[in-house]
């Protein structure tokens, strides 16, 4: 089952949004409708998260992405389409019913960390099993754990304001953590951090998922960090999702000018994997795919970044064995294959660069062409 | 000539029509007013006999020790000095009378003020609706309104205590008002998305963070209580108002200027001890403790060289990406 799905999803502010979405269906642009006073914020999105995937939305500012988020906690109800979460229409839930689903199902963490600034951080923590009623004892237990999970112990009594920046944020994670939800959405929830703590935060949030297994539905505007972080990338622009993969997928074939627009400036070493670029053995080779690697083996895991590779590549006499995650082999990686794929990567990109007459224009007005 | 003078504009009989509410409420509302006129008039009588009780010197300490535990002992020593001048002026049994009209006032007041402040806070419209209901009663001359009152409540503190809420309840709405529109709206969001009800919220969230603002409101109310305290003398609501009015009756300037003196003073203690509540009430004293109890000890086991996001950041790492 997806933890979350949207179909032909809809949200229109103003008056009579309904008549909005008709006239966007009836092929009506978002510009029209802002003439008449009308927010096209999120038009006909479908996507799905994966139980346990980190699933970035990825976009400019403005291009409906903390609406979207919204909706899927019930926030905002859409104005036309379908959302479920946990296989529950959000949709048709009441009050009540979306205020359970949001102490059991769904936990947020703010883009400026939204604590209460008249709680100490151990109540912070502890406020959504406090919403749902647990008992002190078991609600501070809780919150401690979470907070040692994000690497705060120790600072329960403390007060939001006399901690930085990060640090507050890790008690706005701890305080989604311990409400104990399996889905855990992130509103653009390192953004406002700076660049070293943003990426100490990113790497701790990828830990956390894989040992916790959570569903993370995270946003951001940065394609840096949606790459380090997504499984899945939605591409969001003007309120729709103009392209959803991987990664890879991603920069490999983008679907149209303005994510390819949007992507050239990517470090494609720090985003592809060893297994984008290795060799799966022919023939009588073949055999040994899926066997154990003796530990005295030179190998990279699959899922390593290329700009990892290169350090082991180097410190390596003849090829490096890809495994996965139980050190099985999945592939070969030669020195040759590695400067072979690094070379097409710098001709792609030197390409993209020439192929643009107006290196000067904008994604934006790319695509309105 | 212009055309414009002959159109004649008939007698519009907005008093008449006014009368006829008036008497229809008088008619119909009697046993309501009589009930409230009661409570109102219990409520100021018991609290002027209270604050009567220790002695007049016995009090003035007290307000003292009262001003040291809030405001610190500067206030506290001008207060007292200020006190005494009162009791010296032979003004100290008028000025409780006076006190116990403000705070009972005071008291109606916020209890009207801060419901209506939150209801105009969560709704546009309600806001649009209570706002010029304010102006009106803010700005319509004191002694428009002080008829009817009157015609209502007949002489005595109640009338005063009327009018007194009329005139002060205004900053009591608006700070109120101000204060839950202007907390920070991802917090807000935060409380929700955690699952809280509307009840939660404003409870858990909202009044606490408004909270600086709703009292900068009360401090507000009270001094325009104590005001209106005074020209509620004239419809006979004794205390310093009934002082000055008797001054201005037998040109007695000297007692004018005694009455109004201790006015004075009573508006500096009351303005002094209820800011400093603001500032360092709930949320203010509750910081400063949490602040002496752990955050000291914390800041310095873990922030050894000040830069706390580098240490901390360097633990996580070696503690989870190891
Ligand atoms: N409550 C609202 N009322 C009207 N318009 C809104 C509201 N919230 C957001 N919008 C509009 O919807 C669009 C998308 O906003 P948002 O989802 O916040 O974008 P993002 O998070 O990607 O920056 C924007 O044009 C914004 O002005
Ligand atoms: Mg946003």
């Amino acid at each position: 089952m997806n933890a979350i799905e949207a179909h032909g999803t809809y949200k229109v502010f103003g008056k009579r949004p309904a008549a909005g979405v008709a006239r966007l269906k009836a092929g009506a642009t978002r510009e029209e409708l802002r003439e008449d006073g009308l927010t096209a914020a999120v038009i006909d999105a479908s996507f799905e998260v994966r139980e346990g995937e980190i699933f970035v939305v990825m976009g400019l500012s403005g291009s409906g992405k903390s609406t979207l988020i919204r909706m899927v906690n019930g926030l905002w109800a859409p104005t036309a389409g379908e959302l479920t979460v946990c296989g529950e229409d959000i949709v048709k839930m009441n009050d009540k019913q979306l205020r359970t689903a949001r102490r059991e199902k769904v936990s947020m963490v703010f883009q400026h960390f939204a604590l209460l600034p008249h709680r100490t951080v151990g109540e912070n923590a502890a406020y959504g099993l406090q919403l749902k009623g647990v008992n002190r004892a078991e609600r501070e237990r809780s919150a401690t754990e979470a907070l040692a999970m994000v690497g705060l112990e120790g600072w329960e009594g403390s007060l939001p304001e006399q901690l930085s920046g990060g640090m507050r944020q890790r008690v706005g994670l701890a305080r989604a953590l311990a409400a104990g939800t399996d889905i855990m959405l992130m509103d653009e929830a390192f953004s406002a951090l700076d660049p070293l703590i943003k990426r100490e935060m990113q790497d701790q949030l990828v830990e956390l998922q894989s040992k916790l297994g959570k569903t993370i539905l995270f946003i951001t505007h940065d394609l840096n960090e949606a790459m380090r972080l997504g499984d899945r990338i939605a591409m969001m622009r003007d309120g729709r999702i103009v392209q959803n993969g991987t990664a890879e997928e991603i920069l490999n074939e983008p679907a149209n000018e303005f994510v390819a627009q949007f992507v050239q400036d990517v470090d494609r070493t720090r985003v592809l994997t060893a297994r984008s670029v290795m060799t799966i053995p022919a023939a009588g080779d073949g055999r040994l795919l899926g066997q154990p690697v003796a530990g005295t083996v030179a190998a990279v895991d699959a899922d390593t970044r290329l700009s990892e590779v290169l350090g082991a590549c180097a410190d390596c006499e003849g090829d490096l064995a890809v495994v996965d995650s139980r050190r099985r082999l999945v592939g070969v990686l030669s020195r040759a294959t590695l400067l072979q794929a690094l070379g097409q990567l710098a001709a792609d990109a030197a390409h993209d660069a020439s192929a643009d007459p107006a290196s000067d224009t904008t994604p934006m007005e790319v695509t309105a062409r | 000539m212009s055309a414009v003078e002959f159109v004649n504009v008939p007698r519009i009989p907005v008093g008449d029509w006014f009368e006829g509410v008036f008497d229809w409420v008088t008619a119909n509302l009697e046993w309501l007013f009589d009930a409230f006129s009661t409570v109102i008039d219990v409520a100021v009588e018991g609290l002027v006999t209270a604050l009567d009780a220790p002695g007049a010197v016995l009090m003035a300490l007290i307000f003292a020790l009262l001003a040291l535990l809030v405001s610190g002992w500067r206030i506290a020593a001008v207060a007292l000095v200020g006190l005494l001048l009162v009791i010296g002026m032979d003004q100290w049994a008028t000025a409780m009378e006076t006190l116990a009209l403000v705070l009972v006032s005071t008291v109606v007041a916020v209890v009207i003020g801060i419901p209506l402040g939150v209801l105009a806070a969560r709704s546009d419209r309600t806001s649009k609706v209570v706002r010029p209901a304010l102006d009106l009663m803010q700005t319509m001359p004191a002694f428009v309104w002080l008829v009817p009152v009157v015609f209502l409540f007949g002489i005595g503190y109640v009338p005063g205590v009327v009018a007194t809420i009329i005139f002060a309840v205004a900053p009591g709405v608006r700070l109120t008002e101000l204060g839950i529109r202007n907390v920070d709206a991802e917090v807000v969001e935060a409380a929700q998305a955690f699952g809280a009800t509307p009840r939660q919220t404003l409870f858990g969230v909202q009044l606490p963070l408004a909270m600086p603002t709703i009292m900068a409101g009360i401090n507000q109310v009270i001094m325009l209580a104590l005001s209106m305290a005074v020209i509620a003398g004239l419809v006979g609501a004794r205390g310093l108002g009934g002082e000055v009015t008797a001054a201005i009756a037998t040109g007695d300037l000297g007692l004018a200027f005694e009455a109004g003196l201790a006015v004075v003073i009573l508006a500096v203690y009351l303005d002094r001890v209820t800011a400093a509540l603001g500032q360092g009430g709930h949320l203010g004293r509750f910081r400063r403790k949490a602040k002496s109890d752990v955050g000291e000890v914390a800041a310095d086991e873990n922030q050894p060289d000040g830069s706390e996001d580098l240490v901390t950041a360097s633990d996580v790492h070696t503690k989870i990406g190891a």
